[in-house]
Formats: structure tokens, sequence, C-alpha cells
């Protein structure tokens, strides 16, 4: 896989690759979502927020790809404030797994994986080659897969196709909002193993967003919980499960969990 | 039914005509109304506030009869006039509002989540419309086109009123003419376009959102080929209207099409060429067609100048009538030639059984029956100052109830069916004679001279110094009674006119 363009690799260590610095978001005429948030996510790391519906989880996601921009303070993504950040470039540096995926209806699956290398202008051969490799890098054989449909897939197999595509210019960053809410158990537990997987060879810093306690603890290099705006844990899972802040055990007590 | 298939074997080149300028009038309106409706309906998408007044201008567009309609555009510039041209702008506007509306409709019911991933994944805006909005809402815009389609399919038929030509000159001509297969000769081609169009349409919407949406650019590419292959097809055959001809008009009532084909043929026979503009829906239309050079010449009657177009009040005396005519022609570029010998003045008709036994002779005679009498009147004689209120007014006429008001020729048919007992017709009608009709006399000479005489434009006979000739040789060569029978040939015996014209030019040789 080519090395992503943009910050040679000894620099981007130093710096965070995404930094919330004290940032206060609320939608328009509403209350605070964010409140003095403050958050980083190292290069390479995978962290796990979780929260309840409604914690803002979902807000934290679009602020880093600038979807939305904060009322104060600022996101840094790769050391540059988001505002400064020309939108279309900081959105191909960052893939977005959605939560009910958005995958395209009226395009194929190979359709759907290549929007972005095409909207990048690649040549025909290399997109060719580069939905392959990533069909197979999520679990799906190519020919049996690239010209079927959406609506002819299961909902794992969407998932998947979802992950696919956001991955497929090689992002550095990768955002998932929920990516596996909408699975039956079992398949969740295997696409859990299948990130995993993934992960390991593509090395991306990662910001999964879940409101399952088991599902980030399976997941994240880290784990944050966000409740009322703010995180008020973030360390590694065995950590936060060890928490003695009351919300904390609060919130791993009230929500479901997954056995591992 | 075996009437109508003759009618349309011999007349199989002019069906085809039509049948092309009405595909012809359809397929251009349509495509531009997409062209401009389609990106309204983009804007108008994303700004709510917008939308609403957009739809709202569009709606009321569309609530104004397309009859009234191209009398709104008659006089303006431009667009306006009679024609194609006007037909199209028509055409085009009642197109707008369906394809507006359902472009709206296909770009909002997007799931938002399919919006907010091309945007995430650095979409531009105009990427994003034309990448994932536009294929997304392309089933609902097609719908509209659909809709927009067959309405002009139905509205172009209207179009023959101000001579754009199409099936519905068929259907025009056969109201005139009380023939019902005229009239089906028209109506039904018309009617199956309409289905073919709209079943068309329904296949290439149903092929677009079905599953293989991406398939449907083949679909598209093939069904916009076949509608172009068509539309060549249909403008081939309708470009044969020579440009650089004479314009020959007339109005939609038999007579007109009789005079306006006698006219034709005696140009023609002088060699000179004529393209024939029949069949324009009134005194009005005819008059601003010849003001604006898209007419050359029709036959007017000098009574009906004098109220109807110069608005002057009413002279009893027929070459007064004629002189004063003439002067206020000649100072807006046109000329009266001479009068053909007949004077179509209004009559007042009754039942042939009627006026014997009561012994009805003139219009005081029938003022004394109008307490008991329903009237029946065409629109024009109902509006002009020397129609309805004027006759009422010097009578003393009392009808229990208003007049009803219906297209002249259907009112011959009304009075002879008995579902009105007087209508005010045309002294030379055909019908007088073939439905036992008897005229009352004018005895208090209320109505003035109506002399049928061409009215030309003073710059076409100056260009084609053989058309005066051509046109002062019909002069007096028409009597009432000579009218009288050519109507009846048309509309009793249902025969060609110009077969009819033909016939009468040859026997005056």
């Amino acid at each position: 896989m080519p090395d992503p363009p943009g910050l040679p690799r000894a620099e981007s260590r130093e710096l965070p690759a995404i930094e919330f610095r004290d940032v206060s978001f609320r939608r328009p005429g509403g209350p605070l979502v964010l409140d003095h948030f403050n958050l980083r996510v190292e290069t390479g790391e995978v962290l796990a927020l979780v929260g309840r519906s409604g914690a803002g989880k979902t807000t934290i996601l679009k602020l880093v790809n600038r979807l939305l921009l904060p009322e104060r303070g600022a996101v840094m993504v790769e050391g540059r404030d988001t505002r400064e950040w020309e939108p279309i470039r900081l959105r191909r540096r960052v893939g977005y797994v959605l939560q009910d995926v958005g995958l395209f209806p009226h395009m194929s699956v190979a359709a759907n994986v290549s929007v972005a290398p095409r909207l990048e202008g690649w040549p025909g051969e290399r997109i060719d080659a580069r939905v392959h490799e990533l069909l197979e890098l999520v679990g799906l054989a190519p020919q049996q897969f690239e010209a079927r449909w959406p609506d002819e897939l299961s909902g794992g197999q969407r998932q998947r196709v979802g992950v696919a595509r956001a991955l497929a210019v090689d992002p550095p960053v990768l955002l998932m909002d929920e990516p596996f809410g909408a699975l039956d158990p079992l398949t969740r537990a295997e696409l859990h193993a299948e990130f995993r997987r993934i992960q390991q060879r593509v090395r991306k810093t990662v910001i999964i967003v879940s409101h399952d306690m088991g599902e980030a603890f399976a997941l994240g290099d880290r784990v944050g919980v966000v409740e009322e705006g703010t995180v008020i844990a973030c360390d590694r899972p065995g950590v936060v499960a060890a928490s003695r802040d009351a919300r904390v055990r609060r919130l791993l007590d009230a929500l479901p969990a997954v056995p591992r | 039914m075996n009437s109508l298939f003759s009618f349309w074997w011999s007349h199989r080149a002019e069906l085809a005509a039509l049948l092309g300028q009405h595909v012809l009038l359809v397929a251009v309106s349509t495509l531009v109304a997409v062209a401009v409706a389609v990106p309204l309906g983009v804007f108008a998408a994303r700004r709510p506030r917008i939308a609403a007044p957009i739809l709202g201008v569009a709606n009321i567009v569309q609530t104004v009869p397309s009859l009234a309609m191209f009398g709104f555009l008659l006089p303006v510039p431009l667009v306006g006039g009679v024609g194609a041209r006007a037909a199209l702008v028509v055409l085009i506007l009642y197109g707008l509002l369906p394809i507006v509306r359902t472009t709206i409709a296909g770009l909002r019911s997007i799931d938002p989540s399919i919006r907010e991933a091309g945007v995430a994944m650095g979409m531009t805006p105009r990427e994003l419309l034309r990448q994932v909005e536009l294929p997304l809402a392309l089933p609902s815009i097609v719908a509209g086109v659909r809709v927009a389609a067959v309405v002009g399919v139905g509205s172009a038929t209207i179009a023959a009123a101000i001579g754009a030509g199409g099936l519905g000159e068929y259907i025009y001509r056969g109201l005139s003419m009380v023939d019902t297969t005229v009239i089906l000769a028209g109506a039904i081609p018309a009617a199956l376009l309409a289905l073919l169009v709209d079943g068309s349409l329904l296949w290439l919407e149903r092929q677009l959102s079905a599953r293989r949406r991406s398939r449907s650019p083949r679909a598209v590419i093939g069904a916009a080929a076949v509608i172009a292959v068509f539309v060549l097809f249909s403008s081939g055959v309708a470009a044969r209207r020579a440009s650089g001809a004479i314009v020959v008009a007339s109005k939609n009532f038999t007579e007109q099409l009789v005079l306006g084909e006698l006219v034709a043929q005696a140009l023609e026979r002088e060699g000179l060429p004529v393209s024939r503009r029949l069949n324009l829906g009134g005194t009005l239309i005819c008059d601003r067609a010849l003001l604006t050079g898209d007419a050359d010449v029709y036959v007017e009657y000098t009574g009906t100048a004098l109220t109807a177009i110069f608005h002057q009040p009413i002279q009893p005396d027929s070459a007064t009538v004629f002189e004063s005519v003439r002067a206020m022609y000649a100072r807006t570029g046109r000329a009266l030639l001479r009068p053909l010998g007949f004077n179509n003045t209004f009559a007042i008709l009754v039942r042939g059984d009627e006026a014997r036994s009561k012994q009805l002779k003139t219009i005081d005679d029938g003022a004394r029956e109008s307490p008991g009498w329903r009237a029946g009147f065409g629109y024009e004689f109902v509006g002009r100052p020397d129609g309805y209120p004027g006759l009422a007014k010097a009578y003393g006429l009392q009808f229990p109830a208003p007049p009803r008001v219906m297209d002249l020729t259907l009112t011959y048919r009304a009075l002879a069916a008995g579902q009105v007992d007087v209508i005010a017709g045309d002294a030379t009608a055909g019908l007088i004679k073939g439905l036992d009709l008897v005229q009352l006399e004018d005895n208090r000479h209320y109505f003035p001279p109506y002399d049928a005489a061409p009215v030309a434009r003073a710059e076409t006979l100056l260009r084609h110094p053989a058309m005066r000739v051509a046109l002062e040789r019909l002069g007096g060569r028409i009597s009432a009674d000579t009218m009288r029978s050519l109507n009846y040939a048309a509309d009793v015996e249902h025969r060609d006119i110009p077969l009819i014209v033909r016939d009468f030019l040859d026997a005056g040789r």
C-alpha cells in the first residue's frame, strides 16, 4: 500500500494526529453540545468514544472533518486548525464510516468503493486494482461482489463496503460512527475481529464512536467516556474499567456490553 | 368508422405533416421546459424560501386556460403573435410546473445520510449534484417530464387556434364543419400519441427506479436516441412550410376556410408561392397576424372591421362603411381590396317549422315570441357592440334566461335539435339550407353591412404585383347564394374544401 502523502512520520509522531483544544459547540439556538472539550488522539492509535445517545459523539466526528465548525476553541488535524484546512482536501484525508453506512444506492459495490479515487482523478487501471485490493482487505471476494448493488448485500457486507470506501484513497485518519451498531451480535463480533486485523495492516489514526461499552473496550487502544459535553475519563481500557469515578461507574453499569 | 379510415387514407400526406408538427411542438417545448425547469428545481430545492414563490407562480401559470394564454401572448413582441413560436412559448410555460415540482421532490426525498456521505468524502457541491443527487432524483424528474409531455400533447391541439399546426387543425376544422369524422381524425391520433408518450416515459421511469440504476445511462441514451430520430423525422415532414411564401390566413369557420382556400388557390394559379395558415381562432388573431406580418392576406367583413377592429360606431350604409374601413386599413399599412360580392350579415335564425306555423317573417315578429324562447349565441356575437346587446335594445328582446353561449358552429345544431329556439348565425351558412332554418328579416336595419373583401399587407402587394391582380379578379364573383352553396358543399355534403374551391374556380374560367 502506498504511503499517504503529507507530513513526514517523525514530525507527526510529535504532534497529536487530532487535537480538540477547549472546543465548545452548540446547535443553532440549542444548548451546548460540547463544553470546553479537550481531547488528543495520537497518530496510529484507535480511540473509542462511548457515551449515551445525544452525548455529542457524532458532533465530535463531524468537527474533525469540518462538516461542523466549533463555536469556540479549535480542532487541530495534523497540527492545523480545521478552519484553515481547505474542506475538500481535509475530507479526502479523513475517511468517514457512517452509522447507517450511506452507500450510494445507484452505484455498484465497485463504483461505491471507487468514488474518492475517481474524484481524485486516478487512472482506470489503478482504480480497478485498488478496488480489488480493498475488497480483499475487508473480506469480500472481488469477483463475487464488485458488480453487486447495495440492496443485494447483507448488513455486515454493506458495512464492510463502507469501510473499504472510507479507506479508498488511503487517508491517514478514519472516523467511524457506530459502524457496527445495526448488526446482530455474531456478525458484530466477526467484524470486530476483522477490524483489528485490518487496523494491524493499515495503522490508521481512528476515532470510533459507540454507545456499546463492550465494543469500545474490544476495539480501542484507549477508551474515552463522554458525558454532558466533556470527557470524564480517557485511558487504556483496563484503567477505565477499574475507574472509581461514580459517573463512569454508572455508565459502565448502564451501557450494554458484549461478553468478550 | 369506415369514413374515418378513408379520410385518413385520402389525407395521409397531410395527416403525416400534422402529426409531425404535433410531435415537434411537444418535443421541442418539453426539451426546453426540462432545460429550464431542472436547474430551477435544483436551485429552489436548496432554498425553501424561494421554492414556495417559484411553485406558486408556476401553479398560477398552469391554471390559465391555454386558449386564454394564447390570447394574452398575441400582442407580446418576439414571443407572441401567431404560429409555432407563440405556441411553443405557451407549451413551455405549461411544462415548467410539473418538472420543477418533481425535481424539488426528487432532491428532497434523498436520504440525508447519503448526501452526508458524499460531502464527507470530499465531494464539491457540483460533484455531489452530478454524481449523487441528480441520479437519485432522476426517476422523479422523469415522472414530471412525463406529465409535462402528456399535457403538452393535449395543449398542442389547441395551438392550432393560432396557426401552429398539429393535429388540432383537424379538430378545429371538424368543429367548424360540424363533421364528427374530421374531429375524430385529429382527436384519435392525438389521444394515441398521448398514450404512446405516457407509456414510453413510464417505461423509462420504471427502468430508472429499478434496482439496476447505474445501467440507466444506457436506457436514457436509448430513449433519447429514439426521441431524437422521431423529432428529426417529424421536423423533416413539418419543414415543408415554405418560407418567403405569401401567407394566407382565415378565421375558424367553414366560410372563412373556403374563402382562405379560394384566395390561396387564386394566388397559386398566378404562380405565386403560397403558405396556408387557415383556421386561426378569431377576428383579432387574424388582424394581429396581418399587422405583425405573420400573415399577408385574409378575407374580412367590412362591418366586422369597422366595429371589432377599429371600434367605430355602426353605420347602415354599405358604401360608406367600405370607404371608411379602407381608409383606416390604409393608415395601418394594409389594403382593403374589391369586395367579393356578398354581404354576410348576422342572420337571426329560427327553425323552419316554427317560423311557418307562427308566420314569423321579421325580427319584430320574433321579438314578440322572445319571452318564451331560449337563445344560443357564439362568443363573438355576445361580446361585440354590434352583436347581442345592441340587438336586444333595438328590438326589445326579452328572453326569460340569459342566452347560452357556445361555439358558433354548434349553435346551428343546437337550434335544429330544439335545444335553443333562436340563434345568430351567418347569412351565408350552408347549414341554413341543410337544416331547414329560416332567417328573420332585419326590418329595423340594425346590423351593419358585412361585405366580404380581401385585406392584405400593402408591403406584400408591392412585392408581388400579380397578387393584387389575382385578388381583384375575385371581386364581385361570389353572390350570397354562391357562398351559401359553397358552404353547403363543405358543411352538409362534407366535400373537401380544396376540391370545392378548385371546381368553383374551374367552372368560372
